[in-house]
């Protein structure tokens, strides 16, 4: 049985994903407020869901997903800042949660990364072209 | 040709992209959230109890002088089955365990209880995932070490093992 326990567990993965519990008011109902309801919106395609990776909390259905939402929407009701939200969020699951790298650390890297390859191919190209004349 | 070795750079170039794909094989794979809540605060909070004739589990109850662990747990998830063995032991070894149901009914909890045991002080009702969020936990089982303070001073994601009990002894014991 001992042996056989780690094929269950795996069989059973989708649990993580059940249980039965009410869904937050405001996880999927939108702000009265169309302003604010786009703000918060555009900061739920740019958060990352916590249970199924690969989404951002507008498109999943996870319930860690609705949950998420119903914070965001909460917070932009009550006047916080996408920014000050999407901190927020970091500040509990870290720069993971957001689609958005920050322009610092590895993140800088990223964003800088295409200027560096672009200098790198003209250096390059510069020692081409002097060849032939 | 005068500089030769501009030839090169391709394939240095190829080279670091084929380390980086071997790299990415090898190195074994992470998927999981790690809590940016480690090193803070509890944050507030105050659930109801979860099941008839069991306590309710707010921030305060955690912060009075006493480590202990924070459970992490759902009657609906497995591994939370395979690890009430090791919450017994840990209870055993004179480990106080607070624990928050995810996505519970009453009548689950009772029933879980009643199959798995009850090593818990106090446990509280998270049927919204509220209090999940905001301690940047990803899912269940998980366990935390708080310190007498209200200190998170570990996150363990996963089921306990056997294998990680004396860890887990050990943590809460230095953080007294």
């Amino acid at each position: 049985m001992k042996a056989f326990a780690p094929i269950l567990l795996m069989l059973v993965a989708p649990a993580f994903a059940q249980g039965s519990g009410p869904t937050p008011a405001l996880a999927n109902r939108q702000l009265p407020d169309p302003a604010k309801e786009a703000e918060a919106m555009r900061l739920m395609h740019s958060l990352r869901c916590i249970q199924c990776q690969g989404q951002s909390i507008a498109d999943s259905d996870a319930p860690m997903a609705g949950t998420m939402r119903a914070e965001v929407r909460q917070q932009i009701a009550g006047g916080q800042k996408p920014d000050a939200i999407r901190d927020w969020m970091i500040g509990r699951y870290g720069e993971w949660v957001s689609f958005e790298p920050d322009m610092k650390g590895a993140g800088l890297l990223l964003w800088i990364a295409p200027l560096l390859i672009f200098l790198a191919a003209i250096w390059v190209a510069r020692g081409l072209f002097r060849r032939r004349t | 040709m005068n500089r030769p070795w501009l030839l090169w750079i391709p394939l240095a170039v190829v080279a670091f992209i084929g380390g980086l794909a071997i790299y990415g094989l090898v190195v074994p794979k992470d998927d999981q959230v790690y809590s940016a809540m480690v090193g803070k605060k509890l944050p507030e909070f105050a659930l109801p109890a979860a099941t008839a004739g069991v306590q309710p589990l707010s921030n305060t109850d955690m912060a009075d002088g006493k480590p202990r662990l924070l459970n992490i747990f759902a009657s609906w998830c497995l591994p939370c089955k395979a690890e009430a063995p090791h919450l017994e032991t840990l209870k055993a070894a004179g480990v106080e365990i607070d624990a928050i149901a995810i996505r519970d009914k009453p009548e689950d909890v009772a029933a879980f209880l009643a199959e798995f045991g009850n090593p818990f002080r106090r446990i509280g009702s998270d049927s919204e995932m509220a209090v999940q969020l905001k301690l940047g936990s990803s899912g269940v089982p998980e366990t935390y070490v708080i310190g007498g303070d209200g200190m998170i001073l570990f996150q363990h994601i996963g089921d306990i093992r056997a294998e990680h009990v004396p860890m887990l002894i050990e943590k809460v014991n230095s953080a007294k």
